[in-house]
């Protein structure tokens, strides 16, 4: 069967079960919209590219599935740079098409070209530049198998307008081995005998602590994770890329740790002697400042980029795999050792029950098992002394902590929840409870303003049953809210909080406790522009809430509509600030947990 | 010019394919780390060439751009051969001055390094040498008071050493010492 290049490109992403593209034509990329007239793949007109990316982002955390953008050459292209850097930071699944000018035109300053494949090559984790026609379904089905195995991330294709309107046979690559990929080999089986190690420094224990990162939910672990740590009774503390990979509801839960982590997440790591790392990298913002990280821990490094592995902290255990394969392994490994009963159920975990050698076969190694009870009974009086705090006083400035708590509290459980980059996004992440896992899209590595909207729209169009939520800032707002023009004509009916203090939050906290109170340019607008008129221009409802009592009845309603986006201004208090804290560069030890003495709500 | 002290050498099979020498020079410009020689040409199967990379870095940060190499789609494999498990190789031209009064002591030198006199003028000559870096390096040495108008040395190649010191110790009545060059 002959076809165009353009039209086994779209073939390509049908075998591939794509069932949406976000993009935005132009006229590099031309060819390859005609055949998507004719195609089953809904595409979603964006009205800026960075947006399709963020859309491609947001459905690919939410499904797993790989997120699909498509946009022109030259500034279609380097409009999505950003998005590709924000998906490999945060090791998201996007494959990204751009159009080229015709091969014989490349190189020469052609109208819209930009040399795409060498811009993005430090930001994807791999791309290609199709030369013939025939080989763009294979190209296509590497570049889906690249993204999406081992740890996932963005790959690019980028495809010149001759290559496009090129004949082509059509073929489709069977399996894996039809691809042309001899270097790339991921892992994901754990090497037996570090497993046995990392069990056995388990069993030795006294005060260990499970930290997940967001190769949990990469590998689909939420199960085995809450099966290691209710087998284990360690608690388990989750990353902001890990949020609602273990329960926030369960027992051994400790929430989010690092920077703006609550203060037991981390002095728990702080103080254990035992730190079970699965798909996590030890980013700065969880170690604080690496010397003074974990100082007596002893280190079970499980992620399936072995590049990770001793990048910042030597681990006692390094084990190259799949965190679901490596903790199903670790959970043989336990048995083998007589741990093979929960250590404590629910309840037992409550009531402190562990003891030495709990859930262990009597004689078995598990039986000489440290007992947790000490340890756990420490976190209990942590939790009990440094709970995250905020005053909401009546007929106060509202505050945009208690307009989570109310969000989190009016909407269904497993409500999604995005976020974009600042302190809303903190807040967001401490004062949701999150159960399930995929219910928490934000960016976290890259820290990209501008996120929320269209992610949003990503995470909605892959999960159109659930509510899904955008709790932004007023600066990230601004940055991409035209996306939502694309939500109401598409009719996704996405809800924006905006957490509306008139700054840009995050920097306004550094400049007061950093720079002497010495305010540069963070200063906004509560009122311009005037997000109410700004969301009816794009087609959405728009509320504005100014107190406390208005804030429930204006979630009711919001939650009421359904055949529009809904874009709500909270106006709330600009001298909130995000606590606990450690300071950038500061041991985790020097956590503040709250304003000074003194210093008042304010 | 001597090779750095901390020089490592790095030995990648990579897909013989465009953009590739970019993407494995680019680990190492992105750390500002400067690459001190590099080779690249294709295997005995043409889908493959294989870079040799010699840089100058401490030890840790290396192993850190090892594994990222690795992690490279094009990268087949990769190895730091550690130099007194490498056999290494490396080919020089150079254009000498050799007035006809100093030509026999510029032939006599290069019969000395087995080298090969490729091309003579009326007052210059071009010789090959190829052999281990250091070997390179004395000749270059040696040569350099004649006066060197041109020189091109193509960086180093490397592969493994071969198992096989072990199979000769057996082989071999101790006490004899075998070099193994």
């Amino acid at each position: 069967m002959q076809l165009t290049g353009a039209q086994a490109l779209i073939k390509s992403l049908e075998m591939k079960d794509v069932e949406v593209i976000f993009g935005l034509p132009g006229g590099a990329i031309l060819p390859v919209y005609d055949p998507i007239l004719d195609s089953p793949i809904r595409h979603i007109l964006v009205r800026h590219e960075q947006g399709a990316g963020h859309m491609a982002e947001g459905y690919a955390h939410v499904t797993g599935r790989p997120g699909v953008a498509m946009v022109t050459s030259g500034p279609g292209a380097t409009n999505i740079v950003t998005p590709l850097a924000d998906a490999a930071m945060d090791s998201i699944p996007i494959v990204v098409i751009t159009g080229q000018v015709a091969t014989g035109s490349i190189g020469t300053d052609a109208f819209q070209e930009c040399p795409i494949t060498g811009v993005t090559m430090d930001v994807t984790k791999h791309n290609w530049l199709v030369t013939d026609a025939q080989d763009i379904p294979r190209v296509v089905a590497e570049a889906f198998e690249v993204a999406s195995t081992g740890r996932p991330g963005p790959v690019l294709i980028d495809v010149p307008k001759d290559v496009s309107n090129a004949q082509m046979d059509w073929y489709w690559p069977s399996s894996v081995s039809e691809l042309d990929l001899p270097g790339y080999h991921p892992a994901t089986e754990g090497d037996p005998r570090a497993v046995r190690e990392a069990a056995k420094l388990i069993l030795c224990a006294s005060r260990p602590v499970i930290y997940a990162g967001g190769g949990v939910l990469k590998a689909h672990a939420a199960d085995e994770l809450k099966e290691l740590a209710e087998r284990t009774g360690i608690p388990v503390v989750t990353t902001l890329m890990a949020r609602g990979a273990f329960p926030d509801s369960h027992p051994l839960a400790l929430g989010m740790p690092g920077m703006h982590g609550n203060y037991t997440a981390v002095t728990a790591m702080q103080r254990a002697d035992l730190l079970v790392a699965l798909g996590a990298r030890f980013d700065d913002r969880v170690t604080g400042k690496v010397s003074a990280f974990a100082p007596e821990a002893k280190v079970i490094h499980v992620d399936v980029d072995p590049a990770e592995l001793g990048k910042v902290r030597q681990a006692e255990v390094q084990i190259v795999g799949d965190a679901r394969r490596v903790i199903g392994e670790l959970l043989r490994s336990l048995a083998a050792l007589g741990l093979c009963e929960p250590t404590t159920g629910e309840a037992a975990v409550v009531a402190g029950r562990s003891g030495r050698g709990a859930g262990a076969a009597p004689d078995s190694p598990a039986s000489a098992r440290p007992d947790l009870g000490p340890w756990m009974a420490q976190i209990r009086a942590w939790q009990k002394q440094f709970p995250l705090t905020y005053r909401q006083e009546e007929g106060g400035a509202l505050k945009p902590q208690y307009v989570v708590e109310v969000l989190r509290d009016m909407t269904p459980d497993d409500t999604i929840v995005v976020a974009g980059v600042g302190q809303h996004q903190m807040w967001a992440s401490q004062y949701w409870r999150f159960d399930y896992p995929y219910t928490w899209v934000n960016s976290g590595g890259a820290g990209t303003m501008g996120f929320a909207v269209p992610a949003s729209i990503g995470a909605k169009v892959g999960r159109p049953g659930k509510m899904v939520w955008a709790i932004d800032g007023d600066g990230c707002f601004q940055m991409t809210a035209q996306e939502l023009v694309t939500a109401s004509a598409e009719r996704i009916p996405v809800k924006v909080a905006i957490l509306n203090n008139a700054y840009l939050g995050m920097v306004r906290q550094w400049q007061e406790l950093f720079y002497e109170e010495r305010y540069s340019e963070v200063y906004l607008s509560p009122d311009l522009p005037d997000y109410v008129k700004w969301a009816e221009a794009m087609g959405a409802v728009g509320v504005r809430v100014e107190s406390a009592e208005e804030v429930a009845p204006a979630i009711e309603k919001a939650n009421g509509v359904d055949d529009r986006p809904v874009v709500m201004d909270f106006r709330t208090d600009a001298f909130e600030k995000v606590y606990p804290m450690v300071p950038a560069g500061a041991s985790n030890d020097d956590i503040i947990v709250g304003p000074a003495q003194g210093e008042g709500g304010r | 010019m001597k090779a750095p002290v901390r020089h490592h050498i790095v030995s990648a099979r990579v897909e013989n394919k465009a953009g590739v020498l970019v993407r494995v020079s680019g680990l190492f410009s992105r750390r500002g780390f400067n690459i001190y020689s590099l080779a690249v040409a294709p295997t005995h199967d043409e889908r493959f060439s294989r870079i040799t990379i010699v840089v100058d870095v401490e030890s840790a940060p290396l192993e850190q751009i090892v594994r990222q190499l690795d992690k490279l789609v094009n990268v087949v494999e990769i190895a730091e051969l550690a130099p007194e498990e490498a056999t290494e190789r490396e080919l020089l031209l150079a254009t000498v001055r050799a007035a006809p009064a100093d030509r026999g002591q510029v032939i006599a030198l290069v019969g000395v390094f087995e080298g090969t006199i490729v091309d003579v003028g009326l007052d210059a000559m071009t010789v090959l040498l190829a052999g281990s870096p250091s070997k390179i390096d004395d000749f270059e040495a040696l040569i350099r008071p004649f006066g060197i108008i041109e020189l091109q040395r193509t960086g180093r190649v490397a592969l493994p050493k071969l198992a096989r010191r072990a199979a000769r110790l057996r082989a071999v009545p101790s006490g004899e010492s075998h070099e193994v060059s």
